[in-house]
């Protein structure tokens, strides 16, 4: 008795330190429940349907238009950008807002030069769409090497933020926590991607959709609410209590100081814009509509559905730095800005300690726990097709392989890269991963774009050319980042806290830049350029009318 | 039907290669892909700039930046959601282009395919 007594002690001012109280622990904790169960649920349910590896790796390109949009909102709208970018508002003011506008008008690389063509030429991986002229297994095996490392670097930086939230939300700490909470994420998204494939995995995206769109809608609304719905009070209070004054809603607070921090934007702006269409687990979801028509369609609810989530993100970044207050807004800035929106709905539901409060709080949590879960579940997909598809079928079984083979080793392959993904978490939960987010746009803009719209729109584009730019867009964005501050060299904050990955005696240091693009996404467009000029394909020349009849008009897409 | 896989490129039978060569031939065929040209290159070029020029201002010109034009809502914010109405705008104003002047062109084509080869 005393000591359960002493426990929940300890418990309460655990607890009463993170603003948070017991109940509202089970709340929260049987909101995430409903989650899991709700998806395990949805991934069964989905699996009776999942026969032929058209159904495992495309959902049998049976989703209509406005359902793969919700889906791609689902796979794209990560925890990254919903915590994230409302909590850099939130701490940094208008400067988190940057983020949205590349992430958004991204969508219309993918929107005028890949979607429809991609839908078109390939198949279930992007390897496919360059294998049409090519020779297959350099371009494969390019082109998985580079889809499973920005799938993994995407994945870690997910888990490992799952990790620190789930613990923080669920008012448990301590290494343990965040190392089961990273494993039970790894196994649900292996479960998911095994036994739903596809069809499951793309239910669980559009669920989360669902939930997401109408978590921020409500608080949003909420917020404005309080503002009397007058903008410009909200930004107005948001800037006096953010003590920044009018500089809080200007441009600068993170990107303004040195010429060097300056550049460090420019080439992060050019990432995230030309990245998003590089983006494996995104391409691969514009196989499962049935035409060129329907991926049309479902970018344009994409990009509807993320634009007006942007929208709503300004308002809960703001929102939270005017209406959160005291502890909480300490928690926010310590949180480095993730849990703004947690707390901010709690807030709006009427503050610590009341019901309201502790509800919204529970759902937002539940939300953003859903949003985890959806977006490794599609990572882990679309790493593991590229495994079985582009590696095992053609690369090593050259074709030979059964269809059942295939889908059987796609499974395993989920297995393999859930295990990889918890083995690197776990080590890696108290290092600062969010990087790697910035850094698989990168590799996407410099490895995967030059190859795709080259295969597209150059005749001349040949097997060389595909693979120098894979991999020189590859090796050189990694590279960039492993000599750049990010992994040395930058010295400790005044709290003596490193703020390199490698301890703060090693400086491999010479990159100035924490983001490679402006380097690394002209480099793979040169390398492809420089590959392509150097030889002759006689196949890759003829083949190409025949690709682009294809591609723009869809005779002979797959079904 | 399992294609095999070559070391040169995906096989195709040499019907659907003779099929692909003549659509690519026809006028239908160069009057799409000049459909497509005509709006997706000047498009293309126009977002980037533009949003290349949001970026360089962010970065550059702070003080037209932080000007108030009504309330607490100054240039930067306008800009920003500017971004957001262009991209809206832009991919409303493809899907109008697409549907009626690529749709009915491809579909031709791929009828054609389909009756000879498909």
């Amino acid at each position: 008795m005393t000591m359960f007594h002493s426990v929940l002690a300890d418990d309460r001012v655990l607890l009463a330190a993170e603003g948070t109280t017991s109940d509202n622990r089970v709340l929260t904790a049987s909101l995430f429940g409903f989650v899991v169960l709700l998806t395990v649920g949805i991934t069964f349910w989905a699996s009776r349907n999942t026969k032929t590896a058209a159904d495992y790796y495309a959902g049998g390109r049976s989703f209509s238009g406005m359902q793969n949009g919700f889906a791609i909102g689902g796979d794209y709208m990560s925890a990254a950008s919903f915590l994230g970018i409302s909590g850099a508002i939130a701490v940094y003011g208008y400067d988190g807002f940057l983020y949205s506008i590349g992430f958004l008008v991204a969508w219309l690389v993918a929107l005028l030069l890949v979607a429809e063509m991609l839908r078109n030429a390939g198949r279930y991986t992007m390897a496919d769409q360059l294998a049409y002229r090519m020779e297959q297994r350099p371009v494969r095996t390019a082109a998985a090497t580079s889809t499973i490392i920005v799938s993994i670097f995407y994945l870690l930086a997910q888990m490992v933020g799952a990790g620190a939230l789930v613990s923080l939300l669920l008012g448990i700490d301590g290494e343990t926590a965040k190392n089961i909470t990273i494993a039970a994420v790894g196994l649900l998204m292996v479960f998911y991607v095994v036994i739903g494939g596809m069809k499951g995995t793309t239910w669980v995206q559009i669920v989360k959709a669902v939930l997401l769109m109408f978590g921020t809608l409500l608080i949003s609304v909420l917020v404005l609410a309080k503002f009397g719905f007058n903008l410009s009070d909200l930004l107005g209070t948001a800037a006096q209590e953010s003590g920044q004054g009018r500089a809080f809603l200007e441009p600068g607070l993170k990107y303004g100081g040195s010429t060097t921090s300056k550049i460090d934007f420019i080439s992060l702006g050019i990432a995230l814009v030309l990245g998003t269409a590089g983006l494996p687990h995104i391409l691969v979801r514009f196989y499962t509509v049935p035409t060129a028509k329907a991926a049309r369609v479902s970018v344009l609810w994409a990009i509807g559905l993320i634009g007006t989530f942007y929208l709503m993100t300004l308002i809960l970044g703001f929102g939270a730095a005017a209406l959160v207050k005291d502890e909480q807004k300490q928690q926010i800035v310590d949180s480095g800005g993730n849990l703004a929106s947690p707390l901010l709905a709690q807030a709006v539901g009427g503050g610590p300690g009341t019901t309201g409060g502790a509800i919204l709080l529970a759902l937002i949590a539940a939300v953003a726990f859903a949003t985890i879960l959806a977006v490794v579940a599609g990572l882990t997909l679309t790493s593991a097709s590229s495994v079985a598809h582009d590696l095992y079928a053609s690369v090593w079984k050259k074709g030979t392989a059964s269809e059942k083979d295939e889908v059987k080793m796609a499974r395993i392959a989920a297995f393999v890269i859930g295990g990889v993904a918890i083995a690197l978490a776990i080590p890696g939960k108290n290092l600062n991963v969010a990087f790697l987010v910035a850094l698989a746009f990168a590799v996407a803009a410099s490895a995967n774009l030059p190859a795709l719209l080259y295969n597209l729109f150059w005749k001349r584009f040949n097997t060389r050319g595909a693979v120098w730019s894979i991999y020189g867009g590859l090796i050189s964005s990694v590279g960039l980042v492993i000599f750049s501050p990010i992994v040395s060299g930058k010295g400790l904050d005044p709290n003596g806290k490193n703020l390199s990955l490698l301890p703060e005696n090693i400086d491999i240091s010479w990159f100035p830049l924490e983001n490679p693009g402006i380097v690394s996404i002209p480099l793979g467009f040169f390398l492809g350029w420089l590959g392509t000029v150097t030889t002759r394909s006689r196949v890759s020349e003829e083949r190409f009318p025949e690709l682009e009849v294809r591609s723009f008009t869809g005779a002979g897409a797959e079904k | 039907m399992r294609k095999k896989v070559i070391d040169v490129a995906e096989e195709v039978s040499p019907e659907v290669q003779a099929e692909y060569q003549r659509i690519h031939a026809t006028p239908e065929f160069k009057a799409l892909q000049s459909a497509y040209r005509k709006f997706v290159i000047p498009s293309t070029l126009a977002f980037m700039v533009w949003y290349l020029t949001y970026v360089l201002f962010s970065n550059y010109a702070g003080d037209f930046m932080g000007q108030q034009v009504f309330g607490n809502v100054n240039v930067a914010l306008l800009f920003g959601l500017l971004q957001f109405v262009t991209t809206f705008g832009l991919a409303y104003a493809y899907a109008r282009y697409s549907l009626s002047k690529m749709d009915p062109i491809s579909d031709e084509l791929r009828a054609q395919f389909e009756r000879e080869v498909g």
